[in-house]
């Protein structure tokens, strides 16, 4: 376990609301090793985003949010820290890439100003040194003439730029784990890609690990190295990117899969729509929560809640291998699935 | 791996400990508060402060046996501003109807003792009576249904007036809208106090004529909210959906902004009632409100000039305290309003 | 006339809708957008032409001005046999109706202060009701689009999910009985699962209401599934209109393959290594209030010549129904 970067064992975040608990994180376990990318896929409302703020610590205890389960970064319990320790984490260990690059610069602040402020605050250099490494940050994230950025407002950069500088300001700090939370859906097809090329070389060259959080399945199949599926809250499946993506053994993700259009296709094609929506988190139903809408559901989903359990493979015992759950897998070989029933 | 229920920190107190907290709060904060209002022991300020304290004790102690009557938070300010602006309300509305004293009779005040001291409830006069023999609580309620018309009937102008103003300029836009827009600026850089004390001796003291004085003052930034939000609404694609179905501008006007910019707009109503609420007392307070001896509480706070407020504070507390929390709870309820209706929470 | 050329319209055949060099200019503070600069489209009767390009694009002020909403700078845009350029406002207003529009957020598109059976039945409520009976086809059209009356009628837009507003939203569209439907990035807000329930309904539409369809948007696979031509824009001009099938073996104009070689695959971690591709530098899309002289897109073109800087591409016909802008079109991709 040691050898784990990062480790979440049964990570839930609740919310208390007027409506009563939403529990939009339901138990959620992995784990992630440095130079290892984890896609974490799911519809809006699965909990993926939660869950990517509940590891950073961004959503943590208080009067509103209930976080139980550890989140380990190497082995310290990032929500047992107090919230003076776990700032001192933001920056050097983790950090983040949110959605929208307009609103996570201050736009009265200069590119420039972004990333010397963080530098110092971690690194306490001094004020040219910073300026120095502010240049070479924005260098390494690809954008071009990085000296005279530094004196620009976000508002005068393009979107693909603006999450550019968001990413240096990430890496301002050297950050062993970068949490990515849907970083291109905001921008331009033909910058998305460039953007995740960014992130895909920034992760080989330091070493880091990312937790790559997005709706967008194509570019996380493309990206990662792990994909854990997400919906309602819980895990449905995980394993290697492209076994999963290639034979997927969860209905669910069998289903959106199936349900992207895909250019291979030929025009009018009719889509394999999932109907229904998802459950609502405030009242979640008894078994499985993909039931009502799951084409293979049975009786036993709708009464118990099926557990992930590991698809025994003819590889050893990893941390990569598939787990799914399901009582009904999508699956070649059914000799596989009779460990079902965990979950009473 | 099992998936048990997960167990829920509740980090709220049993109901009981909440009770019986909150019985002790609300008890020893009354007893002090009492205590205070009724000591000659300590300095004025401090009473004032050990006051206030067991007030903010009392509704803490209430705040926690509501809670544990209802099992969660409670907002227990904002239902005694409610409270309040209910009694209040309906003492004004039913004034007439009220066993209540002399409230402006002069020539029937003289046969009655002048600046009694409060009694309390059961004596003939509970909150006393003025230099004139008139009764303190009488001239209250009254004050309140003179105080609380002219503010309802200028929010009311000014919000018809305002708000449909605002709706056309900021829909039709273009030249109207720059006429508008120079209009209400204008008005709003004369001063209101200036513009209300050259209103007062124009127009003579009636309520009529002062809650059109004060409508005046809440015309120009009701046109500015309804202006804005039409603006904004105007630019939603629902307005654009409904266009691209063939609706005229007036149907858009009626169906899709209108009912879009109503509630922002009454919101803000409620609010400028405990403005003109204030502004009406100013002005009766500076003599060219509504004249004695018919009550109001801005008059019957000036009551209390040249050394009457050292002998006898009840004569500026009473319409004071009144003042006060009828201005708090409105703005109480306005703030409520906003946030209930304000359209970008429209959505959750 | 500037850049995109008429050659791809097809005059000899019936057709529910012709848009003849439509240019869109707004003025602003810095100067003018060109935001169409001379758009030429036809539409026969059946037909969906998808409209794919960035943001930026123009596409959207495209499908606006189409409609009227607000009218283009010049151009003409004829619907059935009405100009609707020349119309008064009230005639305009009536024959605009034959043309509807369904936009990107259903959630902002439909009025949060109504109910859903007083939204799908609005047009009506301005045109009149005809023969129709309220309720039934209050129910009708709620039932065509897929929504179950019962647990629908009395609801308000925010009490729906998104994809079920967007049902809502095209129910009013189609309760006109329109010729044409307009989708301005009708899914793109819209979750993977609930964007294949949308755009088979509005397949099912089409097919039913006999609707012609101008459908835009940005993800080439969606704009390839539901079109059966697709015209490719770039900063106001069309650089490209092909035949929707095999379109990611066809596209010959370099824009188009840059579009084709974004859409994320199973290989693009090693290729994003791959030296030999060169380093992540970015490069910009010019500002629309000064657009690059000549083929608009050469600046980020890697076979720009001096001949792109000095002379407007025009439409050629390259393979039947195939019509690119372009001085050096790439050559197809062998597989």
């Amino acid at each position: 376990m040691s050898t784990h970067l990062l480790e979440v064992v049964d990570l839930r975040t609740v919310f208390h609301t007027a409506r009563g608990d939403v529990r939009a994180v339901d138990g959620v376990s992995f784990s992630l090793a440095a130079g290892e990318t984890l896609g974490l896929v799911g519809e809006s409302g699965s909990g993926k985003s939660v869950l990517g703020r509940s590891v950073m610590g961004l959503i943590s205890n208080s009067a509103m949010t209930t976080v139980s389960g550890q989140v380990l970064l190497e082995g310290t319990d990032v929500h047992a820290l107090k919230p003076s320790a776990r700032r001192r984490l933001w920056g050097p260990e983790i950090a983040m890439v949110f959605q929208d690059p307009m609103t996570s610069l201050n736009p009265v602040k200069r590119v420039g100003t972004h990333l010397t402020e963080t530098l110092r605050r971690h690194l306490r250099c001094s004020r040219s040194e910073a300026t120095e490494r502010a240049v070479d940050l924005l260098r390494q994230v690809g954008i071009p003439e990085p000296a005279r950025r530094l004196a620009q407002y976000p508002h005068e950069l393009s979107g693909g730029m603006r999450q550019r500088v968001v990413i240096a300001t990430a890496l301002a700090c050297d950050p062993r784990l970068l949490i990515a939370d849907e970083p291109t859906t905001a921008l331009d097809v033909t910058v998305q890609k460039q953007i995740l090329d960014l992130l895909g070389s920034l992760v080989v060259e330091r070493d880091m690990a990312m937790l790559l959080v997005s709706h967008d399945l194509g570019a996380v199949a493309g990206r990662t190295d792990r994909v854990q599926v997400m919906y309602a809250g819980r895990t449905v499946e995980s394993g290697r990117t492209r076994p999963v993506f290639a034979a997927p053994e969860h209905p669910y993700t069998e289903a959106l899969l199936a349900s992207i259009p895909q250019l291979s296709h030929p025009p009018h094609t009719v889509l394999r729509a999932i109907e229904g929506n998802p459950p609502d988190m405030a009242r979640p139903p008894l078994g499985c929560r993909f039931a009502s809408r799951c084409s293979r559901v049975g009786e036993e989903c709708t009464a118990v809640l099926p557990a992930l359990s590991v698809v025994p493979s003819p590889v050893a015992a990893d941390a990569a291998a598939r787990a799914v759950a399901c009582h009904h897998p999508v699956l070649p070989e059914p000799v596989a699935m009779e460990e079902v029933g965990h979950g009473r | 791996m099992l998936a048990p229920e997960p167990v829920l920190v509740r980090r709220c107190d049993t109901r009981s400990a909440l009770l019986v907290t909150g019985l002790l709060l609300l008890g020893a904060g009354s007893a002090l508060a009492l205590w205070a209002s009724g000591t000659t022991v300590l300095v004025t300020l401090v009473r004032m402060l050990v006051l206030v304290v067991g007030i903010i004790a009392a509704i803490a102690g209430l705040g926690r046996l509501a809670r544990a009557a209802r099992g969660k938070p409670v907002d227990v300010v904002f239902w005694l501003g409610m409270t309040w602006l209910v009694l209040i309300l309906g003492a004004a509305a039913l004034a007439p109807w009220l066993p209540l004293g002399n409230h402006d009779d002069s020539v029937a005040g003289l046969t009655a003792p002048i600046f009694a001291q409060p009694g309390g409830l059961g004596a003939d006069y509970p909150l006393g009576t003025n230099n004139y023999g008139l009764d303190v609580l009488a001239r209250a309620v009254f004050g309140a249904r003179t105080s609380i018309l002219v503010a309802l009937l200028a929010v009311l102008i000014g919000t018809v007036v305002g708000g449909l103003i605002g709706m056309v300029s900021g829909f039709v836009r273009g030249t109207t809208d720059r006429v508008v827009g120079i209009l209400s600026n204008a008005l709003l850089a004369v001063p209101p106090l200036i513009l209300l004390i050259a209103l007062g001796t124009v127009l003579d003291p009636s309520i009529r004529s002062i809650a059109f004085a004060l409508s005046l003052l809440t015309i120009p930034s009701m046109v500015r909210l309804a202006r804005a939000n039409t603006i904004t609404v105007a630019q939603r694609e629902y307005v654009l959906a409904a266009r691209a179905l063939g609706a005229n501008r007036m149907r858009l006007l009626l169906r899709e902004v209108l009912p879009n910019v109503v509630l922002p707009v009454l919101s803000l109503a409620v609010v400028m009632i405990s403005v003109l609420v204030v502004a009406e007392a100013s002005l009766s307070f500076l003599g060219i409100g509504i004249e004695q001896p018919a009550p109001t509480w801005g008059n019957m706070i000036a009551e209390g000039q040249g050394g009457v407020m050292e002998e006898n504070p009840y004569i500026v507390v009473v319409p004071g305290i009144c003042l006060f929390l009828t201005v708090f709870s409105f703005n109480l309820l306005g703030e409520r309003a906003q946030k209930r209706w304000d359209p970008r929470s429209a959505k959750l | 006339m500037a850049g995109s050329g008429t050659a791809h319209l097809r005059p000899g055949v019936e057709r529910s809708l012709v848009v003849d060099d439509l240019v869109v200019e707004f003025r602003v503070a810095a100067g003018t957008v060109h935001a169409v600069s001379g758009l030429n489209l036809d539409l026969v009767p059946g037909e969906t032409l998808g409209i794919l390009g960035e943001s930026g694009c123009g596409k959207s002020s495209a499908g606006r001005a189409v409609m009227q909403l607000p009218p283009p700078t010049s151009g003409t845009v004829r619907l059935g046999d009405n100009d609707l350029t020349g119309l008064k406002p009230r005639a305009m207003r009536r024959a605009r109706a034959r043309m509807q529009l369904v936009l990107q957020d259903p959630v902002s598109a439909l009025n949060p202060r109504r109910k859903v059976k007083d939204l799908v039945v609005e047009g009506l409520e301005i045109w009149g009701w005809g023969d129709r009976h309220r309720d039934t086809y209050v129910d009708e059209l709620l039932v065509s689009v897929g929504l179950d009356p019962e647990t629908v009628r009395e609801k308000r837009p925010h009490e729906l999910s998104g994809g079920q507003c967007q049902r809502v939203c095209i129910a009013r569209s189609l309760a006109l009985d329109p010729d044409v439907l307009i989708c301005d990035e009708p899914v793109s807000s819209l979750d993977v699962s609930v964007q294949a329930q949308i755009l088979n309904l509005l397949e099912q539409a089409r097919a039913r209401f006999g609707l012609s369809m101008v459908f835009i948007a940005h993800d080439v696979a969606v704009v390839k599934n539901i079109s059966d031509r697709v015209l490719v824009m770039y900063l106001g001009k069309t650089c490209e209109v092909l035949p929707s099938a095999d379109l990611e073996n066809a596209a010959l104009h370099p824009y188009t393959r840059l579009l084709l070689a974004s859409v994320p695959s199973e290989t693009d971690a090693e290729q994003a290594l791959d030296p030999a591709r060169g380093g992540a530098e970015m490069t910009e899309l010019p500002s629309p209030l000064d657009p690059p002289s000549g083929c608009r897109f050469r600046t980020r073109c890697p076979l720009a010549t001096e001949r792109c800087a000095a002379e407007e591409p025009q439409l050629r016909e390259f393979r039947p129904g195939q019509f690119v802008a372009c001085h050096h079109p790439e050559p197809p991709v062998e597989e």
